[in-house]
């Protein structure tokens, strides 16, 4: 296991979001977000379904870019740079901002070829077989696949893809990596692994993760993000909102809105 | 807390009257139905293959009893396929015609396969969603459904007149590459269509241009069903015989085509010739072509889907 330990003590921001709303055409998905990543830290979202927190995620990495009709308003900035400024090519933004999504997705190829293939694309496949060594090792999958590169990805078990995924990810050596519910399509056991692989993962990246899991959020992450839907005037629209942001050990003892509250006891959700 | 009735209903006896779960009349009535349904389809394409087998195959074997005259025969599947035709039935060969229909389908494959896959690619991975892509998706079934025969005219005009090919084996490829493209590029879009989004999103999250996505990920894993409409296109062209006709492939031709510009004549086209001649004999050597037409096809056929298995079977 590769033990690079780089241990941030300062509080750099890696993302800056002020007044940030996405709307898919008329429909406001998502508003009034401000917040600041802290670089090297598993920052989570949650809260109740709908609130818009996979819509928010997606535009850390330009992802929402591919929807037909999808409008971002505010800033969001990636080391002082605005993410949506007309300069920026949106594939360099998702080579350093990389994204494993809620159900795995593997390439239908060799377990090898679904890392040279990111490895490819970026240019990078100077010492490819040692890039797609130290990808599967970092995403604690070597071990179990090193005599079997050449299987194909969608014979490995759901949570075997799921650390194909990241370690494929993780490749192409970006700085942070978005996490989309990244465990809800696998079972306990599978999910710890990840959860144990996500500490280890943020020494060398920075980590946001979207979970409906409260437990997981309480016990993974270190920042916490709470988010909730107000349902417009007439009754037919509901707009996700940020409530609260916090540390998360702050957070799960003394939150400072009631909604909070009320959603970490159980009372909604 | 059951009502009475449902009581009564749930009770033992009815569970235990030792009948097996059986069909009512109305039932057992149109599964019947069904089953005549299926034999008469069955029965109509197996009477035509025996009485095609049976007087086709005299002309493809060494039973054939040499008349007291004519020494020359055919009776042999290769002879059959080598010799030109004549006028005696019993030494006509489909050689000609059956090199002709190999030239069309190696036109037909070369023209149809880059430009109705490139077509289909475009269509569904990179055309915006507006008015004029949609009015095209519509001609696009449309074309799929015109008679052949139109075909025929539009390659005449087209490529015999306009364009001088002239009455070759060319335009003969080329008017059969219009007639299939519609088919060809709707099979090749539902192949496309078939490739999951995740696997375009992941492809694009790891900092790939949408050009590597789609040409990288997308389209390898969609050309198993791309072949599969290719093949099935080129079995419905190398049967067609109208539009060839109309512009004007031969019918008595005494020579192999050697280049793209000859004339030429191609398997469906002899048949028809042949059975138009008042001879009795010439319905064995018809049948033969037909035999032959038949096994072509088979052979494509059993190629759509073995490549489609051994696909089906990687994922």
């Amino acid at each position: 296991m590769d033990t690079k330990e780089t241990i941030q003590v300062s509080s750099e921001n890696v993302f800056n979001v002020k007044d940030l709303s996405v709307s898919y055409g008329d429909f406001v998905a998502i508003k009034n977000v401000n917040m600041d990543i802290t670089k090297n830290k598993i920052t989570a979202f949650i809260g109740p379904s709908g609130c818009g927190k996979s819509t928010l995620i997606r535009t850390f990495n330009r992802m929402n870019d591919l929807i037909l009709g999808a409008k971002v308003n505010g800033t969001i900035t990636y080391q002082g740079v605005d993410l949506y400024d007309k300069m920026v090519d949106p594939v360099q933004v998702r080579r350093r901002i990389g994204m494993v999504f809620q159900k795995p997705n593997p390439f239908p190829k060799t377990i090898k070829e679904n890392i040279t293939f990111g490895l490819k694309v970026n240019n990078m496949t100077d010492n490819i077989d040692d890039r797609v060594e130290k990808a599967l090792t970092q995403a604690a999958l070597w071990d179990e696949v090193k005599d079997n590169l050449d299987k194909n990805a969608l014979e490995l078990s759901g949570g075997q893809q799921q650390r194909l995924c990241i370690a494929r990810t993780i490749a192409v050596e970006p700085d942070t990596i978005l996490m989309d519910e990244p465990c809800s399509a696998l079972d306990p056991v599978a999910t710890k692994r990840i959860e144990d692989l996500m500490q280890e993962l943020v020494k060398d990246f920075s980590i946001l993760i979207v979970t409906h899991n409260m437990q997981q959020a309480s016990r993974s992450s270190d920042y916490c993000a709470f988010f909730t839907t107000k349902t417009s005037d007439d009754g037919k629209r509901r707009t996700g909102e940020l409530v609260e942001f916090n540390e998360t050990s702050i957070m799960f003892t003394t939150p400072e809105q009631e909604l909070t509250e009320q959603y970490i006891s159980g009372r909604f959700g | 807390m059951l009502l009475e009735s449902t009581e009564k209903n749930m009770s033992n006896e009815t569970l235990l009257t030792g009948k097996k779960a059986e069909n009512g009349i109305k039932e057992s009535l149109f599964l019947f139905t069904l089953y005549i349904c299926v034999t008469i389809a069955i029965l109509t394409l197996m009477t035509l293959i025996y009485d095609v087998l049976s007087t086709g195959t005299t002309r493809l074997t060494s039973d054939y009893e040499v008349g007291l005259i004519t020494k020359i025969q055919i009776d042999n599947p290769v002879d059959f396929l080598t010799t030109l035709d004549s006028r005696y039935p019993d030494r006509a060969g489909i050689g000609p015609a059956f090199a002709g229909t190999v030239w069309l389908m190696i036109i037909v494959v070369s023209v149809t396969f880059p430009f109705g896959t490139g077509a289909a690619i475009y269509l569904q991975e990179f055309a915006p969603k507006n008015r004029l892509t949609r009015f095209i998706e519509l001609n696009l079934t449309n074309l799929a459904g015109v008679p052949s025969v139109i075909y025929g005219l539009l390659g005449l005009a087209v490529f015999v007149r306009l364009a001088g090919f002239g009455r070759s084996v060319l335009s003969g490829g080329l008017t059969l590459t219009l007639l299939i493209l519609p088919v060809v590029i709707v099979a090749s879009r539902e192949a496309l269509k078939a490739v999951p989004d995740t696997i375009r999103q992941g492809a694009l999250a790891l900092g790939a241009t949408k050009f590597q996505a789609v040409f990288r990920q997308v389209v390898p894993s969609a050309i198993p069903g791309m072949v599969t409409g290719m093949v099935l296109g080129l079995s419905r062209a190398i049967g067609e015989t109208a539009p060839l006709i109309f512009m004007g492939a031969l019918t008595y031709v005494n020579y192999f085509p050697d280049t793209p510009l000859s004339g030429f004549t191609a398997i469906p086209i002899q048949v028809y010739n042949w059975i138009g001649y008042p001879q009795a004999e010439w319905k064995e050597t018809a049948s033969a072509g037909i035999i032959l037409l038949l096994g072509l096809l088979l052979i494509m056929n059993s190629l759509a889907i073995f490549i489609r298995n051994r696909y089906e079977k990687d994922l």
